[in-house]
């Protein structure tokens, strides 16, 4: 696949990603370290006929762009934890009607306003469940510039293809990177989008929520002479309200299961240096950059160590870790929050003694953090 | 020959759950009379709804239909209309889906002077949970929340619309429904940002405790605070005091219609026009 190279921050591959995937429309909010996403797409949507609109406040911002998603169009959020939480419910809507879109998520410190300018990774958990209720999120993390534009293409295709949000973490160290990056061609990216499907057959036949136990609604845009219903209530095929027991429970059920059971689609981690080592090291976005060179350094000095990279935070490989943790007995999570992380990578390796470098005090881990911690083990 | 509902409403849904003698029935049919009487194909509307009895309102009509979170129709709407700025969408709240939850939305909808209506159904209480204090409940009523009586000072819909910049705004009851449909077909055909305020009755939750135990006595009472507006203009006062005006209280066709503007954006961003300025608007400020 040809690629091209563009020197720019991450903020900015995240929003050229999203116009590049196809996304006409972005509402948002103004959010520190996230800012620059709205920034660059304000430019480029009204471009190529799309809108970039800057809502009254975060909550406006994701209803909007759920609004444009019930309308047929990709759409595009961006924000930071305190964003993140004032989104909630209504990701919970997006998530219970089955609205596609992508919703980046700057990390800084938390919680409340905590340390608006400073990197964090202290929204992993939230992520998981943003909203109240029962249902599986799809969050994918960055870990590098080019995965910034990488990363914003897979969550819109992933968004079609599961009919849901898509969380994609960045934090502010790889938000505010400006560096080169490599990345596809814009014309291989649409090539690549696989749009939502859709119901081509007679009005008076369509069910929009009646599907396969695994699969997701088939949400036609709207306008166009299917007229259905949206609604955050348990509702039945039609999308009209219902406390009908087994439709609740089949509902709820088919929410968990559309993404359960197919996992495979949404798995993707690296694995650095892995071959031979007998220490793993664990981490994600910015801080894998760090393990990175730790583990460069510790091979000098003859310690083989390696890196697991989730991509796919959500759901997390389990069965991927678990395979190298039952192998590997030294391992270690470093993430910058206080142990997040490290309790999924505890409940995947069935194991409790799981080594942790934790930082929450807004600054990188530096490789040498973890060189140390790596030589204590 | 009668009107002939029956192709605008989803049939299986009824009977509503609004109580017996409620106006949000009423209100039903005569945005449904006002749709046929400006022949708008159903596939070209979104009716977006909030939470509450008003919330409902969306699941009974036959268009496209979104029934959102509490308080965010406006904004819901807002990504609607901007992803199909030629098609019709139509927002209706209650006064606490609007006024409280809402509010910001609805002075931004307004600021904005985006091109939907908004029905605002006023009954002055939050009827589906049974009789909380609502922006528009009445200094002095009863209501679960404030059993010694409500307090707190009330919220002018239409007043609010006017000064946050809404180019349409206006205000009828349930009691008329004639007029009704009429200034609901004012409100959708005026392009920019409609404010339309339908009083209406709760007699099961406001009347309860308020001495309007009937639909009857509660419709009474809103004919009591109502006048139209060319009687009220000629008021003083002191006359005004407890009254609020029907009629269409406030249009403006010469704003501009957020829609057209964003249009003048995409225009500078694709070259076929240089920038936007401050020479560019009468209004700066």
């Amino acid at each position: 696949m040809a690629t091209r190279e563009i020197i720019s921050t991450g903020n900015e591959l995240a929003a050229i990603a999203a116009v590049d995937a196809g996304c006409l429309f972005f509402g948002g909010y103004p959010l520190t370290p996230s800012s620059e996403v709205m920034h660059e797409i304000s430019d480029l949507l009204p471009k190529i006929g799309g809108v970039a609109i800057q809502m009254e406040d975060e909550i406006g911002g994701i209803c909007a762009v759920i609004g444009a998603a019930m309308a047929g169009q990709r759409s595009l959020t961006a924000t930071s934890g305190p964003g993140m939480s004032l989104k909630a419910e209504n990701l919970g809507l997006a998530q219970m009607a089955e609205v596609p879109l992508v919703c980046i998520n700057v990390m800084r410190g938390g919680p409340s306003t905590g340390l608006p300018t400073r990197v964090s990774q202290g929204d992993i958990l939230q992520s998981k469940n943003p909203s109240h209720g029962d249902y599986k999120s799809i969050t994918l993390c960055a870990g590098s510039l080019a995965e910034c534009y990488t990363e914003t293409v897979r969550a819109f295709n992933l968004a079609d293809r599961f009919m849901q949000p898509v969380i994609v973490l960045l934090d502010e160290t790889i938000g505010h990177m400006h560096g080169k990056a490599d990345i596809p061609t814009a014309e291989d990216v649409k090539a690549g989008i696989v749009p939502r499907k859709r119901f081509d057959g007679a009005p008076e036949d369509y069910f929009p929520y009646e599907c396969e136990h695994d699969q997701p609604a088939v949400l036609n845009p709207m306008f166009e002479g299917y007229r259905y219903h949206f609604t955050g209530l348990h509702h039945d095929r039609k999308g009209f309200p219902t406390e009908e027991i087994e439709t609740c429970r089949k509902l709820i059920q088919r929410l968990e299961d559309k993404v359960e059971l197919h996992k495979d689609e949404l798995e993707s981690y690296e694995e650095f240096m892995m071959d031979d080592a007998d220490i793993m090291i664990i981490a994600y976005g910015s801080v894998s950059l760090a393990a990175k060179e730790s583990i460069r350094h510790l091979r000098k000095e003859g310690i083989k160590a390696g890196l697991f990279r989730p991509i796919t935070i959500w759901p997390s490989p389990a069965e991927k870790i678990k395979e190298h943790t039952d192998k590997i007995e030294k391992v270690l999570v470093v993430e910058l929050n206080i142990g997040q992380y490290h309790s999924e990578i505890q409940r995947a390796a069935a194991r409790l003694d799981i080594a942790g470098l934790f930082k929450v005090n807004g600054r990188p881990i530096s490789p040498y953090e973890i060189v140390n911690k790596v030589k204590e083990l | 020959m009668a009107f002939n509902y029956d192709k605008y409403l989803r049939l299986e849904k009824m009977p509503t759950l609004w109580c017996w003698g409620c106006g949000d029935g009423v209100i039903l049919k005569a945005f449904v009379r006002a749709v046929e009487k400006m022949g708008i194909p159903q596939d070209d509307i979104c009716v977006v709804s909030g939470i509450g009895c008003s919330g409902r309102f969306s699941s009974y009509v036959d268009f496209n239909t979104v029934h959102t979170t509490h308080g965010r129709t406006i904004a819901y709407a807002t990504g609607i209309k901007l992803a199909c700025p030629t098609k019709y969408v139509i927002c209706v709240a209650g006064d606490g889906d609007a006024l409280a939850i809402g509010g910001n939305h609805t002075i931004h909808g307004c600021r904005r002077n985006i091109d939907m209506t908004m029905i605002v159904i006023n009954n002055f209480i939050y009827g589906l949970t049974n009789s909380q204090t609502s922006p528009t409940t009445p200094k002095g009523m009863w209501t679960v929340s404030q059993k010694a009586g409500n307090i707190d000072p009330t919220f002018d819909t239409c007043k609010l619309a006017i000064a946050a910049g809404a180019s349409f705004v206006a205000r009828e009851s349930m009691l008329d429904p004639k007029k009704l449909e009429k200034a609901i077909i004012k409100a959708i055909e005026h392009k920019g940002f409609s404010m339309m305020e339908v009083l209406s009755n709760c007699h099961i939750n406001l009347g309860r405790k308020n001495k309007m135990v009937s639909a009857m006595e509660n419709l009474a009472w809103i004919d009591s605070i109502t006048t139209p507006k060319k009687k009220y203009d000629a008021m003083t006062p002191e006359e005004r005091l407890n009254l609020l005006p029907t009629g269409i209280l406030h249009q403006d066709t010469e704003a501009d219609e957020y829609c057209d503007m964003y249009a003048e954006i995409q225009k500078v961003h694709q070259g076929a026009r240089k920038s936007i300025t401050q020479d560019d608007f009468a209004k700066k400020i």
